[in-house]
């Protein structure tokens, strides 16, 4: 075309949008994202004049270089899936659960009710199960209070779900500095400790979280794509009205999505009480509830591949930790590294969707981005 | 043919423009002199228009030139095309609601303001020369960038821009009330202000996209006249459409597209509408809509309860206006019932109500005796009362666009098998035998339907509520946005389901389609009935006459 021969270098450029592109150039463009998403990072490193092929492989090595380590990277991917997977179904309702932490946080509280109170002779298996039960039951309140508000007000589910996160994180501090103080800590603010029974045991090195993790990843998934909860679910995030045409319980298929995602959060506060803490701590969470918003995304509301990008994510994070020893690097290199990753892969949904069209030289005016004059054509 | 005369206001060659792998234009030439009303005639996802969307700068062509007034062009965005003075005015009307019409006209050009700066500073480019020049040669009213002055400082100036109006207004009879707000206008007013917005653009070339969909006989008429005295001035007018009477009442010349090529142009006055419709289907068709007698089998119970009746319904909306105002009527069996109105006059609330999916303020609606006023479309379900429903605005009710054939499929009846869990299967089935039957064309069942054409989406949608064997059946607009051919496989389909006895209640928009097709009419004005007629023994301009609100008396009127 003649119009690109004569194209100018003062160029200001348009936004058009772009037809619908085939699976395979869109999955070739999330590859170019990820890639340069590492570019970008690298390039950060090298400001801080450090090597970034070293870091990386640093981060490589930090999280699968020992079994050790390895195993240390499976213990992070294990809250990280889970919550995960509970944002996943409230994000396919394109309900946007940003509570996570606060419903891990109320799971944990959930357990630790059950843990400390139930009879230290009872079975380990009984004694766990109770306190899984607890878990999402607690963590399921925790995300039915904002669900109910928005099936029966229309409340803004975000503000919602985030101010939660706060009510049980200040909750859980004043019991750990209050009435649930351990008195034998020597002064400590401490919760008491779990008795054996209310502790996960081991597999193959690791705690069985990541049994669960990997049977609630074929569990989730199976949920959303063949069951009709699961349908209706995918339904509701799409159209309403096409819900409510079809008949479908509205409010009830948002109180059951937000169980079940509050339910699976509160299970990973089990989890890491159970198995990592030992106690309950405020800090119990470990922003395991925010990272799984970036993850659920990322994996483009799919079970299976939630379970890759949490490995991915876990590996960076115990790389990090590593790092730090190493080679005395801020851990808040990994933080630059997911960052950049998100930045460049949800840049990325945005040219998908469009592209910069060039503009001639003759139309170069001072009038903005081309969509402002398309809105009023 | 390829000279290019300056009596040639638009000049396209060899367009060609694809969306993926969906080709919409190939190879299209298009010629559009001054002074002449130009249709664009084809099917719909012919082709029409992307094509128009490339001249007003929202496309660009993926090869091909356009030419305007002799001169090659290369459109990046709206403005370039608005330069040019080429002005589109869409299906949508793009105006503030709140605000009044001078104050739309006036953000229309101010919208203009840094494209009259551009056009000085990039002086020495050619390019900028013609608008003015076009402008110039057919004595227009049009905006030169010192007319704009007054208009597009940091002040309005009101009186300079009334002026303007009115001598818009008179010149091309245009009717407007400056100060009204848009809220309170017709449709009709509404797209003379968007007529009037692009003439104070200083367009000369208009490009009207679908204009009468939306209007009632009576605003055609006052359209067609304000097109003809444009077109007297010397305005070159494309008007899209597929409505052949259109094409021949109000054409100089019509261009016809058929599947993304143009099969050719010819002058109105000697082309015969037989010889049209064989151009735009590719083949001839026979263009009579049939209207059978339906005769209820012999062993049907005698039952004197039509079946659905409305008894005073009428339904608030969330401006507590009447929407519906004490609307009552009954369906038989095997009858189809037409609704006929201007848009918004009550129709989508009709539906939705006989449906269940909005709350009557009052009223009875009877099932074969049974009030079912009140019940959500669940309860209705579970009644085992099976109404199908065709919204219309498909893709955003009844349809999920992201979701493919099978699964929207699914939706009606995905509740019917015990267990929790998905059943694909029996729909996989369906959406083959569905596809079948209605000669659906899709890549497969499983793509998403947003990627399948108008017509495809709507047989999607009326294959699956007529799959689930219905006995009334609501359709609003269901060949809105068809081709012919598609509309009359809609027709054939209806007609099929009403000798099987079902009730249908049509909404519809096209009178002509109304007056052949149904069996009796029910006329809405402002969410009132304004007259039941029959449709063998009614004409056009007393439907006409009772859709803007006047009351029948005698002859139509049917109590049943």
């Amino acid at each position: 075309m003649s119009a690109l021969s004569s194209l100018t270098s003062r160029l200001p450029f348009a936004l058009v949008k772009r037809p619908t592109m085939s699976t395979r150039a869109q999955v070739l463009a999330r590859i170019a994202a990820v890639v340069l998403s590492i570019v970008f990072a690298s390039l950060v490193l090298l400001l801080f004049s450090l090597n970034p092929i070293q870091v990386f492989a640093t981060i490589i090595k930090g999280s699968l270089g020992t079994k050790m380590r390895i195993q240390q990277t499976v213990v992070k991917a294990i809250p990280l899936t889970i919550t995960s997977l509970g944002i996943l179904v409230a994000f396919k309702m394109k309900f946007w659960n940003i509570g996570g932490e606060g419903q891990i946080v109320m799971g944990a509280l959930g357990a630790t009710v059950v843990a400390l109170h139930f009879p230290e002779t009872l079975p380990a298996p009984v004694m766990l199960v109770s306190m899984a039960a607890a878990a999402m039951i607690c963590g399921g309140i925790w995300a039915l209070i904002p669900a109910a508000f928005k099936a029966r007000y229309g409340t803004n589910e975000t503000i919602f779900t985030l101010m939660m996160n706060y009510l049980a994180i200040k909750f859980v501090t004043y019991l750990q500095y209050g009435p649930w103080r351990d008195p034998n800590s020597a002064g400590f603010p401490k919760i008491p400790p779990y008795p054996d029974n209310a502790v996960l045991p081991r597999l193959f090195g690791v705690h069985i979280g990541w049994v669960i993790a990997l049977v609630l990843v074929a569990a989730v998934w199976l949920f959303l794509n063949h069951t009709k909860k699961g349908f209706e679910i995918s339904v509701v995030g799409e159209s309403l009205p096409t819900a409510r045409y079809a008949g479908m319980n509205i409010s009830r298929v948002i109180l059951v999505a937000m169980a079940v995602s509050g339910g699976l959060c509160g299970l990973v506060g089990m989890i890491q009480t159970s198995a990592i803490e030992k106690t309950l701590t405020y800090g119990i969470g470990g922003g395991y509830g925010f990272t799984a918003i970036i993850t659920a995304w990322l994996s483009r509301l799919n079970a299976i591949v939630v379970l890759f990008v949490c490995i991915a994510f876990a590996m960076l994070l115990q790389g990090a930790a590593f790092l730090q020893l190493q080679l005395q690097v801020p851990a808040s290199v990994a933080e630059i590294v997911q960052g950049a990753i998100l930045f460049f892969v949800l840049g990325s949904e945005f040219f998908l969707n469009y592209r910069i069209g060039r503009r001639r030289a003759a139309a170069a005016g001072g009038d903005g981005i081309g969509t402002n004059a398309e809105v009023d054509a | 043919m390829s000279e290019h005369g300056a009596d040639c206001a638009i000049e396209m060659r060899g367009i060609s423009k694809s969306f993926g792998s969906v080709v919409a234009n190939e190879r299209v030439d298009l010629e559009v002199r001054d002074g002449e009303i130009h249709a664009l005639l084809g099917e719909n996802g012919a082709g029409k228009s992307t094509l128009m969307n490339m001249l007003a700068g929202i496309y660009r062509p993926d090869t091909g030139t356009i030419r305007i007034r002799g001169e090659e062009v290369h459109f990046a965005t709206p403005a370039d095309s608005i330069k040019r003075g080429i002005g589109m005015i869409h299906q949508h009307f793009k105006l503030v609601e709140v605000m009044t019409a001078t104050d739309n006209i006036a953000l229309g050009m101010r919208a203009q303001k840094p494209a009259s700066g551009a056009r000085s500073s990039a002086g020495a480019d050619t390019d900028a020369t013609t608008a003015g020049a076009g402008a110039g040669a057919g004595d227009a009213p049009a905006a030169t960038a010192d007319d704009n002055a007054g208009l597009t400082g940091p002040f309005l100036n009101r009186a300079k821009l009334a002026e303007r109006i009115r001598a818009v207004s008179d010149r091309y009879g245009l009717d407007i009330d400056p100060n009204k707000k848009i809220y309170e206008m017709s449709v009709g007013e509404k797209q003379t202000l968007e007529i009037m917005k692009v003439l104070m653009r200083g367009a000369r070339i208009l490009i009207m996209d679908e204009p009468t969909a939306v209007l009632t006989p009576q605003e055609i008429k006052r359209l067609f006249a304000i097109v003809r005295s444009m077109r007297d001035d010397g305005c070159a007018v494309v008007i899209i459409t597929h409505k052949l009477n259109e094409v021949m009442e109000v054409s100089d010349r019509v261009t016809v597209l058929r599947r993304g090529v143009s099969v050719g142009t010819v002058e109105t006055r000697g082309v015969a509408l037989p010889t049209l419709i064989e151009m735009v289907v590719g083949r001839s068709v026979d263009l009579s809509i049939q209207r059978p007698s339906y005769t209820p089998p012999p062993d049907a119970p005698e039952t004197s309860e039509p079946l659905l009746r409305l008894d005073a319904v009428s339904v608030t909306d969330k401006d507590k206006k009447a929407a519906l105002d004490g609307v009552s009527f009954d369906l038989a069996a095997g009858e189809i019932l037409g609704v006929a109105g201007v848009a918004g006059s009550g129709q989508k609330e009709l539906c939705e109500v006989i449906a269940g999916l909005t709350r009557a303020s009052g009223g009875r609606i009877f099932f074969e005796g049974d009030n079912i006023l009140g019940k959500t479309p669940r309860d209705i379900m579970r009644l085992g009362i099976r109404i199908g429903f065709i919204p219309e605005d498909r893709l955003g009710m009844g349809l999920v666009a992201s979701m493919d054939l099978v699964e929207n499929l699914m939706l009606k009846d995905y509740r019917k098998y015990a267990g929790p869990l998905l059943r694909r299967a029996p729909s996989v089935e369906k959406a083959e035998r569905i596809v079948e039957r209605l000669d659906i064309l899709t890549p497969s069942i499983h793509t998403p339907v947003s990627q399948l054409s108008g017509g495809n989406i709507q047989k999607v949608l009326l294959g699956r509520e007529i799959d689930s064997d219905p006995r009334v059946l609501i359709t609003a607009y269901p060949v809105r946005g068809l081709d012919i051919g598609a509309s009359y496989r809609i027709y054939d389909l209806l007609n099929e389901q009403k000798m099987a006895g079902v009730g249908i209640v049509f909404i519809g928009e096209d009178l002509d389609v109304l007056l052949e097709l149904c069996d009796r009419i029910v006329v809405l004005c402002g969410g009132a009935v304004t007259g039941i007629v029959d449709a063998r023994r009614v004409g056009k301009e007393e439907l006409g006459f009772l859709m803007t609100g006047g009351q029948t008396e005698g002859t139509g009127r049917d109590a049943a």
